[in-house]
């Protein structure tokens, strides 16, 4: 929000997709407010309205965390239920934050707002070290394949700023994730309720040499997140005009979940197996030369051949597996535990399905990374490897290899609900 | 960046249309909500974009107060008919003349409250069971809890502490008979993103967006323009200033700025440097701490 604004740089800018996560009152929200705060991204009546409201409240401090707790039950009840989606850009780069809810309810939620995410801070609390909620948090993100993971180690305000409380947390922390696949993770001390290490290096802990927050989040390198290698297409619709001008057109509209394609390559459609070559790239402002992730474009082939909603256009020499009986690692998010033999609808990409959890392989002690063999019981928020039987192939990568085309949710046939996230592996 | 990396404007586009395409294939019979905004001109804008050289196959339905600035309504039949789409207008003065509503009353009156009954009606009777809108939740704090595909009971009803996981990009589309759904393609756009996105396609939006002379009285911290509808206070003094509109609704709410921006770029030189939030000259947001998600709760979108 500078005055003079730069529109080149703007538009130049590249998006890190964030999220919070950690135990209940660990300090996300109020992260997330000092941090929107600090940079200057929130605006002269946003802040009257939460000083108006902390006011009221009777508190001596302006309440944070109120700038992403927007709903009347969290606002009375000083919790997130849902997550909150924030916005801001500083010069270097623009982010987009999912603040999701510490409380075990709602681990459904914060695994929406952690699905898309490519970094998530972690919160703990410096007095109270990792608990299991840290640790269920961290295995999500280490499911998801969030590649950065930032811990904050907070409330630094309420032990001293002792450099022994944060070596302590450290150490915990190392040594749990030592047992997970997380590629990056930082540490930072820091009191999201005073400001220290968040936006401004703090005054009280000179014996941390790293950068604060914000200068991590605008410098760690974001690798391509997109799968440049293998070709995926899967088709969202077929686009007929049925004018004069555009009489044959029969366009291929999706979004490129992994590869790089190119006008003039030999293609595969599966399920049918039928070769063709594409012909065009189509967007309204011109044809492209290719077609990468993650861009929604049109693709034209040079011979008709029958291809709908839910088909894939691979290269021959590459093609996904296509499987009936998929190995996943899943998240149970519904209130309602699995039933056996109950169908469900599996959607991945495009593509629909009906299913039917044939087996659970074990269940995850989120404390300890056992595999439960024995406790085949699953409830909201378990995580547990299974085996899916669908009515009908589908083409998969392993989520470690393609996030798009890896991944995969379950839907209640009679409720309609969304009950369970599934990693494929 | 390496070659083969988009913009966040462009992947910002690419997830729009990649939600639009979905609304299309999933849903029986979708409608684009067109309130004649910026934003919702930039979901026509889009949708335009993922089905071509297709027309847009959706019908626009316009919840219409009644109160208008005429320079929005010659607009929307403009677009209209350039795009070639079907029109649906849902009348907040029929509702009233139905008696389906009740007029509110005083001097701080306005339709706005009225138009989710309206807008209701318009779904109902139009069996419409996904509707578009040019909403993003970098515009209110309730709003900043929306999914995508908002799920809608058969009250048009929404359920903030029970709200659907939404995960990855995969869209739960399914629902009961009466059920629906609200849309939100430009979810993660913010003002700015809008502003230039609007610059760098050179996309056509209604004239009030720009700075003009303007005919207008002070009420409530905003300048709003002078209308057949706008009932004068004592020591209301209507008066000629530059004023330009950050947003578009019903005329008798929408409070216009102080502002010499009369060109896109000028706009976004404004937005860049603006302090306040574009909803807070926005009568209908100020009326209590959670205006808009108790409005939202009863099927406003
Ligand atoms: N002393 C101190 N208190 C803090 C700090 N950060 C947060 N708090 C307080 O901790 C409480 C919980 O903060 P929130 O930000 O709501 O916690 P949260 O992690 O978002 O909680 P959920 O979203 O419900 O999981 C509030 O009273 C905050 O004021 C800190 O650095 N120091
Ligand atoms: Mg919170």
């Amino acid at each position: 929000m500078e005055n003079t604004f730069d529109t080149n740089s703007y538009l130049n800018m590249e998006l890190l997709r964030f999220t919070t996560a950690g135990s209940v009152d660990d300090g996300k929200s109020t992260l997330i407010g000092r941090l929107l705060y600090d940079s200057k991204s929130i605006f002269e009546d946003q802040v009257a309205q939460i000083e108006a409201t902390s006011t009221k409240r009777g508190l001596d401090h302006v309440d944070l965390s109120l700038f992403t707790d927007g709903l009347k039950d969290e606002r009375e009840q000083g919790i997130t239920i849902d997550v909150a989606y924030r916005y801001f850009a500083t010069p270097k780069r623009k982010f987009i934050i999912a603040d999701t809810p510490g409380h075990v309810q709602y681990t459904r939620n914060m695994v929406t707002g952690a699905s898309t995410a490519n970094l998530a801070l972690i919160l703990v609390d410096a007095r109270k070290g990792v608990i299991e909620q840290t640790k269920r948090h961290t295995f999500i993100a280490s499911l998801l394949q969030i590649p950065h993971v930032f811990v904050c180690i907070n409330k630094m305000d309420l032990v001293d700023y002792s450099q022994e409380a944060y070596d302590r947390v450290v150490k915990e922390y190392t040594d749990f994730a030592a047992k997970l696949n997380v590629q990056d993770v930082r540490f930072i001390p820091m009191s999201a309720l005073h400001g220290d290490n968040v936006v401004t290096r703090s005054e009280h802990m000179t014996w941390y040499e790293g950068g604060t927050l914000l200068h991590n989040l605008e410098t760690v390198h974001i690798s391509a997140d997109y799968n440049l290698r293998d070709c995926r297409f899967p088709v969202q619709t077929v686009i007929r005009p049925h004018t004069d001008e555009y009489h044959d057109f029969r366009g291929y509209a999706g979004r490129v979940a992994g590869g790089i394609f190119k006008k003039g390559d030999k293609v595969v459609a599966l399920p049918s197996g039928l070769e063709s070559k594409i012909s065009g790239i189509h967007t309204l402002t011109g044809e492209l030369e290719e077609a990468f992730p993650p861009m929604s474009v049109t693709i034209t082939l040079e011979d008709d051949i029958d291809i709908s909603r839910g088909d894939m256009l691979v290269r021959s020499e590459n093609r996904p597996e296509a499987q009936q009986d998929l190995d996943v690692m899943l998240c149970w998010l519904n209130a309602t535990p699995p039933r056996p033999r109950a169908k469900y609808v599996l959607k991945q990409t495009t593509a629909d399905a009906r299913a039917m959890i044939t087996e659970i392989t074990y269940k995850m002690d989120i404390n300890t990374l056992h595999r439960l063999e024995e406790d085949k019981d699953i409830k909201m928020n378990d995580i547990a490897r299974v085996k899916i039987r669908s009515t009908k192939p589908i083409f998969a990568d392993e989520y470690n290899q393609n996030r798009v085309t890896g991944s995969l949710i379950l839907v209640d046939e009679t409720t309609n609900e969304t009950v369970a996230a599934g990693m494929i592996r | 960046m390496s070659n083969y990396s988009l913009t966040h404007l462009e992947e910002l586009e690419a997830e729009a249309i990649y939600v639009i395409r979905e609304v299309y294939a999933q849903f029986d019979n979708p409608a684009i909500l067109f309130s004649g905004g910026k934003d919702s001109i930039v979901v026509a804008h889009l949708a335009r974009k993922a089905f071509w050289p297709a027309k847009i196959p959706f019908p626009f339905v316009h919840i219409d107060t009644g109160h208008n600035f005429p320079e929005t309504m010659a607009f929307r039949n403009q677009l209209i008919k350039d795009l070639g789409v079907q029109l649906v207008v849902g009348s907040v003065q029929e509702s009233i003349d139905e008696g389906a509503v009740a007029e509110e009353t005083g001097i701080n009156a306005s339709r706005n409250a009225l138009q989710t009954t309206t807008l209701l009606d318009t779904i109902e009777r139009n069996n419409f069971d996904a509707c578009m809108g040019g909403a993003r939740r970098d515009e209110e704090k309730a709003r900043a809890k929306e999914r995508f595909f908002s799920h809608r009971d058969d009250f048009g009803q929404w359920d903030p502490k029970n709200q659907r996981p939404e995960l990855w990009n995969l869209f739960n589309g399914k629902k009961r008979m009466g059920e629906n759904f609200r849309v939100f393609p430009i979810s993660n756009w913010t003002e700015m993103d809008v502003w230039q996105y609007i610059l760098q396609e050179n996309i056509a939006i209604p004239e009030l967006y720009f700075a003009k002379e303007r005919n207008v009285i002070w009420r409530h911290g905003s300048w709003l323009p002078m209308s057949e509808f706008i009932t004068l206070r004592e020591g209301d003094e209507p008066q000629m200033k530059m004023v330009r509109f950050r947003t578009l609704g019903d005329i008798t709410i929408t409070g216009g700025q102080e502002s010499d921006a009369d060109t896109l770029e000028k706009i976004v030189q404004e937005v860049a440097s603006s302090r306040q939030t574009e909803r807070g000259n926005r009568e209908d947001d100020k009326r209590s701490e959670s205006a808009m998600e108790d409005r939202k709760r009863q099927g406003y979108f």
